[in-house]
């Protein structure tokens, strides 16, 4: 089986956040990275299926020089094979503009069975890339996945659970199948020290524009639809009242001024 | 008419609720800014009911496509429905709900259209004629504003409680129009075997009161002391990262970036110290009411009120206190 891993480096959760304002994009190379907490369980359900059905996996991300760093961590836990999807007209892409080039580079890596991605990055926080690529490439879309509960190669086949609001829903669907895995599905696994310096010696290939056949008008910030014209921080919540006092009397104040919201039925 | 706002319906079977029209509120407002008209569509097997709902809550017309095969929700069936529609009508926009549904059925269309879109979004707004979408990112400490110049409709998903409900006239009436369109079930890639209710009764997303537990719980039975203040307040429980990482709670009551983004009216906030990424998660509530026992906790930075002590005695105290005010 052929499983592909789409990986997103972001700037770490704790990070300070800088914007190049008047380009409207993050200025992404002065900031300490991680691998999106969202695309670690992808990678973990990558090596689960590997581990359950056989097969190779193909890390992928889209992003610059500096993205190397994701993908050594992917061939650290056993990855077979990555690419770094890097081209100046890249840059700027919007959802679909990124979901294009991830597209191509399924298509070239070629006879994917199962694509994983994380559920949404934890920076743009779009959570639609998934759907997209499944949309592009017109395989099936298979969103928010909470369990893989069967694959069945031979037959292209494939049973998820997927978390939707007010429960789960069992699917079956054809393969290939992009899945976009959420939070819990399992329990990612940390590289071995092995692992580490093995990946810290691979020369990591690079796919351009050229490379995935991409038109580098549809892309980057030339192709996208999509523009931000407009970066704020919104004004902090500002500490309300810490109310002092004996326990009861704190406490009908608080059951009052709650109950004077109308909001409790 | 070419600039009109059109808003996606969603259900499930045909089951709908008063939240499945929500958008209608905002839709509304910002068709009377590009003065064209607010409509609804929906795909289903049979949206007859909802046709008449859309309209109490504001639409003018809804456009609508059914079938044997748009039975149960299916992301591509949806989908390509959807994407005929828009492509055939070129609304000036269609906003979804920013649900599993509705952000898939939008980015998918999206995709097939050929745009980028807008997730999430909670400002909308009309400016010189061009609708601007504002969102938060990173974890809330950005609000970003966007454009989608070249794309025609333009796609949204909208926060769910962004904005308010929009006002129900049941005497208000209008136009269902009827695409014949249809999906072969062979083309399709996905079929639906199950679905499994949730034990979770009240949904966290569209929860106007929520309780949250944090790592301050100290453990488990913690959230049976939570759940009786939800209940009392006829709200969900949510809790923090540390507390379902703790395996006390499941990750489907997960606030926060790596949980789910809620917008209730009431977030009162137990043993939770308010790091970042849980603040990310539920800053925007009109009212949040920290518990802790660390009255250094960032938490009471983000806090409407604060209380300074431990759940075990405050929050028994508010469930006795509210039993009485309420009469329950």
């Amino acid at each position: 089986m052929k499983i592909v891993a789409c990986i997103k480096q972001v700037p770490d959760t704790e990070a300070e956040i800088k914007w190049d304002i008047p380009k409207g994009v993050l200025k992404r190379d002065s900031i300490d990275t991680i691998t999106n907490p969202f695309d670690e369980f992808a990678l973990e359900e990558a090596l689960l299926t590997k581990e359950n059905y056989d097969g190779d996996i193909v890390a992928i991300t889209m992003g610059p020089e500096k993205a190397d760093d994701v993908l050594r961590n992917a061939l650290a836990l056993t990855v077979n094979e990555v690419y770094r999807l890097t081209d100046d007209a890249f840059a700027g892409s919007d959802t679909f503009g990124t979901a294009s080039v991830l597209a191509a580079a399924i298509k070239k890596i070629g006879d994917a069975d199962v694509i994983f991605c994380g559920k949404q990055s934890t920076d743009g926080s779009t959570g639609v890339v998934g759907a997209e690529i499944a949309s592009i490439l017109g395989y099936s879309p298979l969103t928010y996945v909470s369990k893989i509960r069967q694959i069945d190669a031979a037959n292209k086949k494939i049973v998820v659970e997927r978390a939707v609001e007010g429960g789960t829903e069992v699917i079956e669907a054809k393969l290939p199948a992009i899945i976009s895995v959420i939070k819990g599905i399992n329990e990612p696994r940390l590289p071995n020290l092995m692992g580490i310096r093995k990946a810290a010696k691979v020369a990591i290939p690079v796919w351009n524009a050229d490379d995935l056949g991409i038109d580098k008008g549809k892309v980057g910030t030339a192709g996208s639809s999509t523009k931000v014209v407009e970066i704020t921080v919104p004004p902090p919540r500002g500490a309300g009242e810490i109310l002092k006092g004996e326990l009861d009397e704190v406490v009908n104040i608080v059951t009052d001024k709650l109950i004077d919201m109308k909001v409790i039925k | 008419m070419a600039n009109d706002v059109w808003v996606y319906i969603e259900h499930k079977g045909g089951n709908i609720s008063p939240m499945s029209f929500e958008l209608l509120g905002i839709g509304k407002t910002l068709a009377n800014d590009l003065g064209s008209n607010v409509c609804a569509f929906a795909i289903g097997e049979n949206v007859g009911n909802i046709a008449n709902e859309a309209f109490s809550y504001g639409a003018t017309k809804m456009y609508a496509v059914e079938g044997e095969v748009f039975k149960s929700f299916r992301s591509e069936a949806y989908a390509k429905a959807a994407t005929f529609l828009l492509d055939k009508y070129k609304p000036e926009v269609a906003l979804f709900r920013a649900t599993t549904q509705g952000t898939d059925v939008a980015a998918a269309s999206a995709a097939q259209l050929g745009f980028g879109l807008c997730t999430d979004s909670i400002g909308l707004a009309i400016d010189g004629g061009q609708i601007k979408m504002t969102r938060a990112a990173f974890g809330g400490n950005f609000s970003v504003t966007v454009v989608n110049e070249k794309a025609k409709p333009q796609i949204a998903t909208v926060r769910p409680k962004a904005f308010a409900m929009p006002e129900k006239d049941a005497s208000k009436s209008g136009e269902v129009v009827k695409e014949s369109f249809s999906v072969a079930e062979g083309d399709l890639n996905t079929k639906v075997l199950e679905f499994l209710q949730s034990e979770v009764t009240i949904n966290l997303v569209e929860a106007d009161i929520i309780v949250s537990g944090g790592r301050g719980l100290g453990n488990e039975d913690g959230f049976k002391i939570i759940k009786e203040l939800a209940d009392m307040l006829g709200g969900a429980v949510g809790a923090s990262r540390a507390a379902v990482d703790s395996g006390w709670i499941s990750q489907e009551q997960q606030v926060g970036q790596t949980g789910k983004t809620v917008k209730p009216k009431i977030y009162v906030a137990c043993g939770i110290s308010g790091a970042i990424q849980h603040l990310a998660g539920m800053r925007t509530a009109d009212c949040i009411v920290a518990i802790n026992k660390d009255p250094e906790a960032p938490i009471f930075k983000n806090a409407t009120y604060g209380i300074v002590g431990d759940y075990k005695q405050v929050v028994p105290k508010l469930v006795e206190t509210f039993k009485v005010k309420l009469n329950k």
